[in-house]
């Protein structure tokens, strides 16, 4: 995309994000919350595979620690709603920090692993511990206050949050931090050299995505009403995984649009066969071999970028 | 459970034969992950076509002598033909690319496979009859115990032994081990490492296919199998060492005691501790218990 026409781009479809509710379908609204929370899910994700050259396979245990702490804010603790939100970003953070330490200290293969490795222990820490999370059957009825349940305003107030979000990722990645983090995805040893901390750039990118997924998973839980294990379960990383190379990492908003093409065509599909994983098992095989750079690879201008 | 001894070494027996037969397929993993470096999701997908595969073949030889064992080298069989169809046909075609395909490959893979298991067998839970003569027991001194498991771990053994041979002490068991090391030496010695590769990733699945087979008698067939081994598999290999074949023994047999334990014992956090196992090993030895130091990481 040219760099004059993304403010246009922009703007366009903030609008028509934002006309969506007026138009009454309950359907609608519910596909574009959808939407625009998963959107910001792979955002957050794109950040460290995409900017960052880090592939975490474990990315779900973010969203999964946000999505639960402001559940059990909300209607175990009883708290305000302003205390559960930032609660449950101020947890994600807290967890993305704590795993990241460890996570950074590896690169490439090894670095997936143990992000899967965490992953799964946050999956199983969800799944064990009944009492808290509810274990297998989910967290349900979640305490969601009076104001955001009618779905047009739930929608608008994700759309200002995802879009607030949205806005400070990009104010992140075209900062001299995320000149730096880019630099040490190019060239780990040339980063070193010139005296770039390379795993504390990496540590504090993992903490920023995972805070980002965790902004993202309660929102989700407001949107749902309830909190399930699976959100945990590393197909559930997996699931970003493909957002984000579907709609291409070398870009800003192929996450965003991955996540809604993603999301809409599950819908069609599953209207049409209960075989979506196979459509979207076909999907990836199109994508991985014919579009390696995603949709908006299709439409950027050869350029020679990273694929 | 400590003081009855012959709760002990049942629990003990259990553990090793899991352990053993997690073996046969975690090795395959491993060997994959080593040589080709892909981390292949359909490892778990591939197993399960295995013991579906060997339902329908002990079905159709059921009056063959010695029938089960045909059908699971007939498992093993179909998977070594499918998996070079796909590395032929796709998988060698992203070997110069990012790691992140190669796996989103693989998970393409286990999507389709996943249907397809369900279109061909159903979604309903199938079950395999024990080879004739080993649905008994045998007596080992201290507690009688499932002959099959047993055999399963006379398997194990057998197919670690035979893969530490075969990588230790025969030439092609040398390529296979330099393709881990250099590849690109290799290819300037003349090696066709290509090939290599393709039979890795042939031999590899065949054990996952195998193992799946011998598993089917001891387990029950379901779609949603395959999420479940991969999982473990990976726990094993996370814990061995990536790529690394003792690694992937000792591994599979941690993760089979630690399960066949943890299930009397903490039987609530049985998953919990298998995973805080696998956090603990990588936070002290971050390349696994027998793993390599990753270079210059």
């Amino acid at each position: 995309m040219h760099r004059l026409t993304t403010p246009f781009v922009c703007a366009f479809v903030l609008i028509a994000l934002a006309l969506v509710p007026l138009t009454g379908d309950k359907f609608f609204i519910y596909l574009g919350a959808e939407i625009i929370i998963f959107a910001l899910f792979a955002l957050s994700f794109n950040l460290l595979l995409g900017y960052g050259g880090m592939l975490s396979f474990g990315h779900a245990a973010y969203f999964a620690i946000g999505a639960y702490t402001c559940a059990i804010f909300l209607t175990t603790l009883e708290l305000p709603f302003l205390v559960a939100f930032l609660g449950a970003v101020g947890f994600s953070a807290v967890g993305a920090a704590i795993i990241g330490y460890f996570c950074v200290k590896l690169t490439e293969v090894y670095f997936a692993m143990l992000t899967l490795a965490f992953g799964q222990l946050v999956w199983a820490i969800a799944f064990k511990w009944v009492g808290v999370t509810g274990g297998d059957t989910g967290f349900i009825g979640v305490a969601v206050p009076e104001m955001l349940k009618a779905p047009a305003t739930f929608y608008y107030f994700a759309l200002i949050i995802v879009t607030l979000c949205v806005g400070v990722i990009w104010i992140i990645v075209n900062s001299a931090f995320g000149y730096t983090l880019q630099a040490t995805r190019e060239n780990r040893n040339r980063a070193e050299f010139i005296g770039v901390n390379v795993r504390l750039v990496q540590h504090v990118t993992f903490v920023i995505a995972g805070t980002f997924a965790g902004v993202a998973g309660a929102l989700f839980t407001l949107f749902n009403h309830s909190v399930f294990v699976e959100s945990a379960w590393w197909s559930a990383s997996a699931e970003v995984l493909i957002m984000t190379i579907l709609g291409g990492v070398g870009s800003f908003f192929g996450p965003l649009v991955g996540a809604a093409t993603l999301i809409i065509l599950d819908r069609i599909t599953t209207e049409f066969t209960v075989y979506w994983p196979t459509v979207l098992g076909i999907i990836l095989l199109i994508v991985l071999f014919f579009f390696p750079e995603g949709l908006m690879g299709v439409f950027k201008k050869k350029k020679g970028g990273r694929s | 459970m400590f003081d009855n001894p012959m709760l002990l070494f049942i629990q003990f027996m259990n553990g090793l034969s899991l352990g053993l037969n997690l073996f046969i397929i975690a090795a395959g993993l491993t060997l994959i992950l080593g040589v080709l470096g892909v981390l292949n999701f359909a490892h778990g997908a591939f197993y399960m076509i295995g013991g579906y595969a060997s339902y329908t073949l002990v079905n159709w030889l059921s009056g063959v002598p010695g029938g089960f064992w045909f059908a699971a080298l007939g498992a093993a069989g179909l998977l070594a033909l499918g998996a070079w169809g796909i590395e032929r046909l796709m998988l060698r075609r992203l070997y110069g690319r990012d790691h992140v395909y190669q796996l989103l490959f693989t998970f393409a893979l286990v999507l389709i496979i996943g249907d397809v298991v369900k279109v061909v067998w159903g979604s309903s839970i199938l079950s395999v009859s024990f080879p004739p003569g080993l649905d008994g027991a045998v007596n080992l001194g201290i507690a009688w115990y499932p002959s099959y498991r047993l055999l399963l771990c006379a398997i194990g053994v057998a197919v670690a032994a035979g893969l530490w041979f075969f990588v230790n002490r025969t030439r092609a068991g040398r390529l296979v081990r330099a393709a881990k090391q250099d590849r690109e030496m290799l290819q300037a010695l003349g090696i066709n490492v290509g090939r290599i590769y393709m039979l890795v990733f042939v031999a590899g699945s065949a054990l996952a296919g195998f193992g799946g087979a011998l598993a089917a008698p001891a387990i029950a067939l379901a779609p949603g199998m395959d999420a479940e081994i991969i999982v473990e598999c990976f726990i094993i290999v996370i814990i061995g060492g990536l790529g690394s074949l003792g690694g992937a023994f000792l591994g599979a047999i941690m993760l089979g005691l630690l399960t066949a334990f943890g299930i009397s014992l903490f039987p609530d956090f049985e998953i919990v501790m298998v995973y805080l196992m696998m956090v603990l090993v990588l936070l002290i030895r971050p390349w696994g218990l027998l793993g390599k130091p990753q270079a210059g990481g």
